[in-house]
């Protein structure tokens, strides 16, 4: 990966949208929108119920937030590109079922042990990068609008694992569960190993998106594809390398989410793909493609997850205004960061 | 699934070369029933295809036609075309939801159509002409009562996890919370959705330990929310926790039960396999021509490590 020539941190590319010289201060703070929002309702969470703050309550928050977070990552990158992917909920649910049936077959002949448990995740990453590569492929080989093509994955991958499961639930083989389990519930120096891979594919992202060539091109291709194509561009495979890296993303949000419960089934990863998308959007990344940022991302995810956790513990609200109560917040933090937006 | 589709295609044949005689007895029994999306519904269309295959033997001149529907519209168009392309003479349908298919239903029933309501009842009652059902009542009283006897006189702090907002659950908590209300030790501390899966249940209860210091025992309503239910105690190390009571009677809690875990002991019915009962009664019903009762409600039973052989189906997907 070669890093083009140092700049200050802001460099606002030609090509991009967030042309703005000298942000001013209204900006700023519109720009920092979804992290205040967060803050705001960690302090209104706080006042409610001072066991907001509990470290086992803020682990949990984070590794909730952690699964449609990888994937908001990924997300990020094809919304940023000018795509959308409405199917990586069900793919998620296809690999799951699918490595663990892999798992379950594997374990007469490898034995229940670490060996089978890495195999099932590099079946996993397999089927998500080859998931990603046939949208990418479709959709810029086949001139299909993006839509459309995942609209349609969207159902087949449900219905494919719906049918391996036979509606029913796919179970991992108990000896592997345990020695698969602690990717879940185990911790590295007390940090919770899904949020410390969270973390990790964040940075990961964050140093692509902007250090990186690769990077531009996609931020370029999402500005304005036409130009970013007679600048000599490859503008189908940079595209079809996003929903590739989307499906990795989503392959490793499953490997942390199958030692969770050791199943699969039909109602797995419902939705998850428009929590991703909101994470993205609430970030600060423009639905319409051009410019986005990883660390909103992030924070979008973590935002999403807190406010279904404050509902949760306190009881002034009632159980049925649930979603209106998320939809509200959602509005107001996205009205407060479009100063951000020009 | 295979076979079932090769019993199919040889009852075709033998239909198409059947003789007139015969084609005049024929009946056409659709089944239509919600598509696969949970372990209970997984085990309706197990059953209900089981069913199927038995009952096609055991009468040549039914024909039954299973389908499964991912919502309350799809179901609509299909019970339609069930009766315009399929010809059928009756009708053996689990509601998706209760209020909108209500009409198309009565409209089946004004074409002649012969109708069995399993499971959720329709807004009007006219528009069925039998209905066969699990006890909602008797779910959430039997519950209760098991939670609160075992709580005894000490009591102990109770957390509920519901379903999906519906009739059903609705009738089902109101008959636990009327339970443990004899009771007066017995506290709720709250009721949250867990929408009938474990993902949910596993988030919601998570939530429910780190707001109560000291939970005696949860009502996960259902043996899909119990899975995600005792993950969360499990990650947690909660010691306090004495009873996980769950419902329905999937497999795997029955086989936790027989097998002694300190967390499960006991079980509610709600059988899946009532939609095999609804079929077998219409299908009885409509080949020799004897009437149906307007209701049969399959009851509710506790399962305790007594009986539990009785009611273990290693075979079912539930």
């Amino acid at each position: 990966m070669s890093t083009p020539s140092p700049s200050p941190a802001p460099t606002p590319s030609p090509l991009s949208s967030v042309a703005a010289p000298g942000p001013t201060l209204l900006g700023r703070i519109g720009s920092l929108g979804p992290l205040l929002g967060l803050l705001a309702l960690m302090l209104v969470a706080t006042a409610l119920n001072p066991d907001f703050l509990s470290v086992s309550n803020l682990t949990n928050i984070l590794t909730r937030a952690a699964f449609t977070g990888i994937i908001a990552v990924g997300m990020t990158f094809v919304i940023i590109s000018g795509g959308i992917d409405l199917s990586v909920g069900s793919l998620a649910a296809l690999i799951a079922g699918g490595m663990i049936l892999v798992m379950n077959a594997l374990v007469p002949g490898l034995g229940a042990g670490w060996g089978t448990v890495l195999v099932g995740m590099a079946f996993a990453l397999t089927l998500g990068a080859v998931a990603g590569f046939l949208h990418g492929f479709i959709i810029t080989r086949g001139r299909i609008e993006a839509f459309i093509v995942t609209l349609g994955t969207l159902g087949i991958f449900r219905a494919v694992l719906t049918y391996l499961s036979q509606g029913g639930a796919i179970s991992l083989d108990l000896g592997v569960s345990d020695r698969y389990s602690p990717v879940f519930y185990g911790s590295l120096l007390g940090v919770p190993i899904p949020i410390l891979v969270f973390a990790l594919v964040a940075l990961v992202g964050g140093l692509i998106l902007n250090r990186t060539r690769y990077g531009r091109y996609v931020q370029a291709i999402g500005s304005n594809e036409q130009v970013a194509r007679y600048a000599a561009i490859n503008v189908g495979g940079v595209k079809i390398a996003t929903y590739v890296l989307l499906g990795v993303c989503v392959a490793i949000a499953t490997t942390l989410y199958v030692p969770r419960l050791g199943s699969a089934s039909p109602s797995t990863g419902l939705l998850w793909e428009l929590e991703a998308i909101a994470a993205v959007i609430i970030g600060g990344t423009a639905l319409k493609g051009g410019h986005g940022r990883i660390w909103g991302t992030v924070v979008g995810a973590i935002l999403l997850v807190t406010i279904e956790n404050v509902l949760n513990l306190t009881n002034i609200i009632s159980v049925y205004l649930n979603a209106a109560v998320q939809g509200v917040v959602i509005i107001l933090v996205a009205f407060f960061q479009r100063g951000g937006r020009k | 699934m295979t076979t079932s589709t090769v019993l199919r295609l040889t009852l075709l044949t033998a239909a198409l070369t059947a003789s007139s005689a015969l084609a005049q007895t024929k009946q056409i029994i659709g089944v239509s029933i919600p598509s696969a999306d949970h372990g209970w519904t997984a085990g309706v269309v197990y059953h209900a295809n089981q069913a199927k295959a038995q009952l096609q033997k055991l009468y040549p001149t039914a024909q039954i036609i299973v389908k499964t529907a991912k919502d309350a519209n799809e179901q609509a168009n299909q019970i339609q075309d069930l009766y315009t392309i399929n010809k059928i003479t009756a009708l053996v349908i689990l509601p998706q939801e209760s209020a909108p298919l209500t009409r198309p239903i009565a409209n089946l029933k004004a074409k002649g159509v012969f109708i069995t309501v399993v499971d959720r009842g329709l807004s009007d009652p006219k528009a069925q002409n039998a209905y066969v059902a699990g006890d909602n009542n008797g779910f959430g009283r039997v519950a209760g009562d098991y939670i609160s006897a075992q709580l005894g006189a000490a009591g102990g702090n109770v957390v509920v996890l519901r379903g999906i907002t519906s009739v059903v659950d609705n009738q089902r908590n109101a008959a636990f919370q009327a339970a443990i209300k004899k009771n007066a030790n017995v506290k709720l501390l709250d009721s949250r959705y867990g929408n009938w899966n474990r993902d949910d249940a596993f988030k919601v209860m998570q939530d429910y330990l780190t707001r109560f210091p000291k939970i005696d025992a949860v009502w996960a309503a259902d043996d899909d929310m119990a899975v995600g239910v005792l993950r969360a105690i499990q990650q947690a190390g909660r010691k306090d926790i004495k009873i996980v009571l769950g419902g329905a009677g999937m497999k795997e809690m029955v086989k936790r039960l027989i097998d002694g875990d300190p967390l499960i002991k006991a079980n509610v019915t709600y059988p899946p396999s009532m939609i095999a009962e609804a079929m077998r009664l219409t299908v009885e019903s409509r080949v020799k021509g004897t009437p149906l009762a307007a209701s049969t409600i399959i009851p509710s039973v506790l399962i305790t490590k007594a009986n539990a052989s009785k009611y273990y189906f290693p075979n079912s997907p539930f």
